[in-house]
């Protein structure tokens, strides 16, 4: 037996899923959050059961790929499963549309009214026991983040059943009006001032400037709680904690010598030097925990609570004409968001665009352009020092080459563009639980991602250096790199290991005394050349192999291009 | 507004608060299909939201429900407003 977990987009299925599983997956305010479907488990009576959190679909017949999972996820059914259909309960009318379907597939079904509790603030009476009457199958309101109805939700699983409820397919919307006439009631009301928020968040005048000024508070916010932790917790508990503890370990090894050198790195003037030593306990694990976890854990922070609270969708909306220049629509600021963080769930989120053209633009602007969290930590933390005037001209060169490439490719690459059309939710308060628990699972997902690569990428990097192979390629390549690009042939190390991991790969910089010009030069280079493995694994399922094949050309020849004119402009 | 008359415009020419209903979508079965999704079609109540600078995409309300549609879906959606004016 299974238990699928079916509706609308952004009605809240994943908050459900979370709710009865007790797993954990991401859930925000917009539609399209889930593109893939989740399993978890959970205990009905003495039996385990399977429950899958399905992405959201408007209707069984699927307008793009994350519809087309739902659908085929609903085609594979057994007997004796179930679907819980979930239902926004301030948009019955809509919501009906999708459960009426369902009821003719012949599964037996449960209907979870969720949202109850933002019917009353907007005046909406719904008789739940009448609808329960009509559809011939259990209907339970619900609020699933604060969980409230949850429990009565789970014990009637068992009471679902084949609905009795017939019509025919093109009448479906009048039957919809027709239950809904019966069952609902709305009173009048006054706006709410979140409701006012929301619309003058979309009206050009207030909305453009609005728009900036969440962007300006989002970096500002980033850039305050990021520095101040590796200020004042990580750095500190690096250096006064750690640095005894690996110190004594050192001298018990011998204070050099190969495996000393792999464990512990390189002593610099008799000290450890946990940006420089490389060693898997000094700088393989500083990177990820002391200088990159503490900006990956603020940009969370930040996107997450932006992504409840609504704004996502209305961004969309104000950048839509923007990213028309780009071949794509307003839509796809969404991937290029959850990039700035990692870009795998940026890889992943372009399936909320329909076509195929659109999805090889959305995905090659990202792998090139837009720089994770991780790479910009390091990038921060290396040039910042230098100026903020240089890491502007890092952040501006990737912003002008994906306008720039954006417009070559609306111009050249074959294939339709449609235009944005998404529903666009009301803004709702971030219930504090839900938004610790998704930044949780993110930092989380980070930290098993991360840690394995990095310590992996500080392995290789010894081996390379031990065997001569970084000095080996490094004559090989010493054409581009140092003609080309203006670096020394050891900085080849950076871009070989930057194939594993990115903030390793500039990491690597660090002993090799660059110049700020080079500094700058090499940060760009390695943002654009090639996506890291992770990345790169996830492009090749997203776009197949012959359009990986063309974007990865694109990468490696426009980062050398973009690469030798900074060598040639900047002074 | 009893006595007020009766004008067809696009979904673009309607101002940003004004309420209409729907009388024609002259989009191929793609838009058609996808306003279906969301309730809305022939003979529904909408309000145009807002409208965005230069041909960006128009927000449209139905119900609870809230859409944005590029600017080129926009003015394939008639609607039917009243008004002294037609815009």
């Amino acid at each position: 037996m299974k238990i699928l977990l079916m509706g609308n987009p952004n009605v809240g299925k994943s908050v459900v899923f979370n709710r009865v599983t007790g797993t954990s997956v991401i859930a925000s305010n917009y539609p399209g959050t889930t593109v893939e479907f989740t399993k978890g488990s959970i205990k009905l009576g003495d039996r385990r059961v399977e429950v899958i959190d399905v992405p959201g679909t408007y209707t069984l017949e699927p307008t793009c790929k994350a519809e087309q999972i739902a659908v085929e996820m609903l085609n594979e059914n057994a007997d004796g499963d179930v679907v819980i259909n979930v239902v926004e309960s301030t948009n019955l009318e809509r919501s009906l549309n999708l459960t009426l379907q369902l009821l003719k597939r012949k599964i037996p079904t449960i209907v979870a009214l969720n949202f109850w509790d933002e019917t009353k603030h907007k005046g909406i009476l719904i008789d739940d026991k009448k609808l329960e009457q009509i559809l011939g199958v259990p209907c339970v309101p619900i609020c699933a983040v604060t969980g409230e109805g949850v429990k009565q939700l789970v014990e009637r699983v068992k009471e679902a059943k084949l609905s009795e409820y017939d019509y025919e397919d093109e009448e479906r919307w009048h039957e919809v009006g027709r239950i809904v006439d019966q069952v609902q009631n709305i009173t009048h009301r006054h706006h709410t001032w979140l409701e006012r928020l929301g619309d003058a968040s979309v009206r050009p005048l207030t909305g453009i400037p609005m728009a900036a000024m969440v962007m300006f508070l989002a970096f500002k916010v980033i850039r305050f709680i990021g520095e101040g932790l590796i200020g004042y917790v990580s750095e500190p508990l690096f250096e006064k904690l750690w640095m005894p503890v690996v110190m004594k370990l050192s001298a018990v090894m011998g204070s050099g010598g190969f495996l000393h050198n792999l464990v512990i790195g390189q002593l610099i003037d008799g000290e450890i030097d946990f940006g420089q030593s490389f060693g898997l306990l000094t700088t393989g694990l500083f990177v990820p925990i002391g200088a990159v976890l503490p900006y990956v854990f603020a940009f969370y922070v930040v996107l997450s609570f932006l992504e409840d609270l609504g704004f996502i969708p209305r961004l969309a909306v104000m950048v839509d004409t923007l990213m028309h220049k780009l071949g794509l629509h307003g839509f796809a600021i969404v991937p290029m968001l959850l990039g700035l963080g990692c870009n795998v769930p940026g890889a992943l989120a372009t399936r909320i665009l329909e076509t195929r053209r659109e999805k090889f633009i959305a995905a090659t602007l990202l792998s090139i352009a837009v720089p994770c969290a991780a790479l910009q930590a390091m990038i921060v933390g290396l040039v910042g020092e230098h100026g903020l005037g240089y890491l502007a001209i890092i952040y501006g060169t990737l912003l002008a080459v994906w306008v720039l490439l954006g417009v070559i490719f609306n111009k050249t690459v074959k294939g339709e563009s449609p235009e944005i059309f998404i529903e666009i939710p009301p803004y709702r308060i971030p219930y504090i639980r839900s938004l610790a628990k998704k930044i949780w699972i993110r930092i989380k997902w980070f930290l098993k991602e991360a840690i394995p690569f990095v310590l992996l990428g500080v392995f290789i990097v010894n081996i390379l250096y031990t065997f001569g192979i970084i000095q080996f390629v490094g004559k090989i390549t010493a054409p581009v790199v140092t003609r080309v690009l203006g670096l020394p042939q050891e900085a080849v190390g950076a871009l070989i290991v930057g194939f594993l991991r990115k903030d390793v790969a500039v990491g690597m910089l660090v002993p090799l005394g660059l110049t700020i010009k080079q500094l700058v030069i090499a940060s760009v280079v390695l943002a654009m050349y090639f996506p890291c493995v992770a990345t790169f694994t996830t492009l090749v399922k997203e776009l197949g192999v012959v359009d990986m094949l063309k974007s990865a050309t694109i990468m490696i020849v426009s980062s050398l291009i973009v690469g030798g004119l900074l060598n040639l402009v900047l002074p | 507004m009893a006595d007020t008359e009766a004008f067809i415009v696009s979904l673009v020419q309607m101002r940003p608060g004004q309420k209409g209903k729907i009388v024609e979508i002259n989009g191929g079965y793609g838009l058609t299909q996808k306003l279906d999704t969301l309730g809305i079609g022939t003979g529904k109540e909408i309000t145009k939201v807002s409208g965005q600078l230069m041909r960006g995409p128009v927000l449209l309300q139905h119900n609870n429900t809230q859409a944005a549609v590029g600017f080129g879906m926009a003015s394939r959606i008639i609607v039917e407003v009243h008004g002294k004016d037609k815009k």
